[in-house]
C-alpha cells in the first residue's frame, strides 16, 4: 500500500513540473511535438529510476555515518573510529551529479552498443538529461523524507519507486502539454502571447487542475 | 567591461532573454527575500565559476571539459550551501533543495561554455556578475508582483490593506501557489513580445532582417 501512496503522491500530488517546478527547461523546450515528448518522457522515466537506485546505494554505503558506511568498515573498525565521524553529508551535492553524469553516459553507450533502436529513439534526449534538474531533485529527495511519507530515505524500493514515479508524473505532464500546444498553433492567438508565453499559460491552467490531487494521499 | 555587465542585464537576460534557469526562478519567487537570498547565491557561484574556469581555461582538456566545469561548479555551490547552512538557517530552509540544484542550472553552465571559456578573467567576473545581477533583477520583479498580489506583503511587511465598498480586499493567495507562478511569467514574457512588436514596428517598418523580430 506504501508503495502505491508514494507513486501516486510523487507523479501527481507532488507532480515534478507543475508543483515542484522541477525540469521546466525541457518542459517548455521540448513540448512542441507529441513524438518528441515521448521519446523525451521515456528517457528521463528511464534515468530518473536508475539515478534514484545509484545515488540511493551511493548515498547509504559512501556518504551516510553510520555502522553501515563502507569507509567505516574498511578503515575505522580496525583503529575504534567512531562511526559518525565517516559523515561526508557535505559531499553530496558534487558526488551526486558526478554520480548522475557518468550514469547517463554509461547509459549512452550501454544503449548505443546493445540496443541500437532503444538508441535511436531516445539518444538524442539523454545528453540534455544530465542537467535536467528533476534529475538530480529527485536524488537529493530521496535522501530526505519531504512527503511525509515514512522512511523513503532508509528503503532502496521506496526510493526506486520515488524516481520512477517521478518520471512518470513529468511524462504525463509533458505529453499533455505537447498535445495541448500542437492544437494552439492552429488557433488565432494576440500575436504577444504566441508561443512560449501562451504554453506558460496552459502550464498555469493545467497547475491548476492538478492542485486537484492537493490532500490526496495525506493521512 | 560595463558593456558586458549591461548585456546580462538586458539584451542576453538568462531568464526572460533566453528562457533557462527557469526552475528556480519559478519556485522561489513566492516572496521578495527569498528571491534575493537565491539571486545572490546563483550570483557568487556564477562569479567564482566563471573567474576559476577562465583562469585555467587552456588547462581543460577539450573532450572532457563539460564534466571539469560541473565539478568548479559543484565546488561553488557546496560553499554557498555550507555558508547558508550556517548563517542564514530561514532562508536555507526556505529555498531547500533549490540551493544544491544551482548545480544543473543551465546559465552557469551555459557562461562557463560560451564566455569564461574564452575570456580573460576580468571579463568573465564582469559576465558573471551581470548575468547574476540579470537572474537577480528578474527573479525579484516576479516575486515582488506575487507576493504583492498574494499575500498581501513586499519583504514580509504587511501592505495597508486596500479597501473596497464590501471592506478590505483579500489577497488573491492563488499567486504564491503553483499557478500563479506560471500566469506572472506568461504575462512578463507577453509584455515583452509586445514591446518588441511595437518598438519593430516604429522603427523600421518592414525589415525583417534586423533581428529584432523573434
Amino acid at each position: 500500500m506504501d508503495y502505491v501512496l508514494i507513486f501516486i503522491s510523487i507523479a501527481f500530488v507532488n507532480n515534478f513540473i507543475l508543483s515542484k517546478f522541477l525540469g521546466l527547461c525541457p518542459f517548455i523546450g521540448v513540448s512542441k511535438k507529441r513524438s518528441e515528448a515521448v521519446g523525451m518522457g521515456l528517457a528521463v522515466i528511464f534515468v530518473m529510476t536508475m539515478a534514484s537506485q545509484v545515488t540511493w546505494v551511493v548515498n547509504r554505503y559512501l556518504l551516510l555515518g553510520g555502522e553501515q558506511n563502507l569507509f567505516y568498515a574498511i578503515f575505522g573498525r580496525s583503529k575504534g573510529i567512531s562511526p559518525e565521524s565517516f559523515d561526508f553529508q557535505y559531499l553530496k551535492t558534487i558526488v551526486f551529479i558526478l554520480v548522475i553524469a557518468t550514469l547517463v553516459q554509461i547509459v549512452e553507450m550501454f544503449l548505443m552498443k546493445a540496443a541500437p533502436p532503444l538508441y535511436k529513439a531516445l539518444g538524442i534526449y539523454l545528453p540534455l538529461i544530465t542537467t535536467n534538474c528533476a534529475v538530480l531533485g529527485v536524488s537529493l529527495l530521496n535522501a530526505k523524507d519531504f512527503m511525509n511519507i515514512q522512511s523513503v530515505s532508509e528503503s532502496f524500493l521506496k526510493s526506486t519507486v520515488q524516481g520512477f514515479g517521478g518520471g512518470v508524473g513529468f511524462t504525463v505532464v509533458l505529453y499533455l502539454m505537447s498535445g495541448i500546444r500542437e492544437r494552439i498553433e492552429k488557433y488565432p492567438i494576440p500575436k504577444a502571447l504566441r508561443g512560449v508565453p501562451i504554453a506558460f499559460i496552459s502550464a498555469a491552467l493545467m497547475a491548476l487542475a492538478f492542485m486537484g490531487f492537493a490532500g490526496m494521499g495525506s493521512k | 567591461m560595463l558593456r558586458t555587465f549591461l548585456n546580462g542585464i538586458f539584451r542576453e537576460n538568462p531568464v526572460l532573454g533566453l528562457l533557462i534557469g527557469l526552475c528556480p526562478t519559478l519556485a522561489v519567487s513566492v516572496s521578495l527575500k527569498n528571491a534575493v537570498g537565491m539571486g545572490a547565491a546563483a550570483t557568487f557561484v556564477l562569479v567564482f565559476s566563471n573567474a576559476i574556469i577562465s583562469v585555467f581555461r587552456r588547462f581543460f582538456p577539450a573532450k572532457i571539459r563539460i564534466p571539469c566545469y560541473i565539478v568548479v561548479i559543484a565546488t561553488a555551490v557546496s560553499i554557498v550551501e555550507m555558508v547558508m547552512a550556517a548563517y542564514f538557517p530561514a532562508l536555507n530552509a526556505a529555498l531547500g533543495i533549490f540551493i544544491p540544484l544551482i548545480v544543473v542550472n543551465c546559465i552557469i553552465l551555459g557562461r562557463a561554455e560560451a564566455f569564461a571559456s574564452k575570456n580573460g578573467l576580468l571579463a568573465s567576473m564582469a559576465d558573471g556578475l551581470g548575468m547574476g545581477a540579470g537572474f537577480t533583477l528578474t527573479l525579484s520583479l516576479i516575486a515582488s508582483i506575487r507576493e504583492v498580489i498574494g499575500s498581501g506583503k513586499i519583504w514580509g511587511i504587511t501592505l495597508t490593506s486596500f479597501y473596497s465598498p464590501q471592506g478590505p480586499v483579500k489577497p488573491v493567495s492563488i499567486f504564491v501557489m503553483a499557478p500563479g507562478a506560471f500566469i506572472v511569467i506568461a504575462c512578463i514574457l507577453g509584455f515583452i513580445q509586445w514591446r518588441k512588436g511595437r518598438a519593430f514596428k516604429k522603427e523600421c517598418g518592414s525589415c525583417s532582417a534586423c533581428g529584432m523580430s523573434t
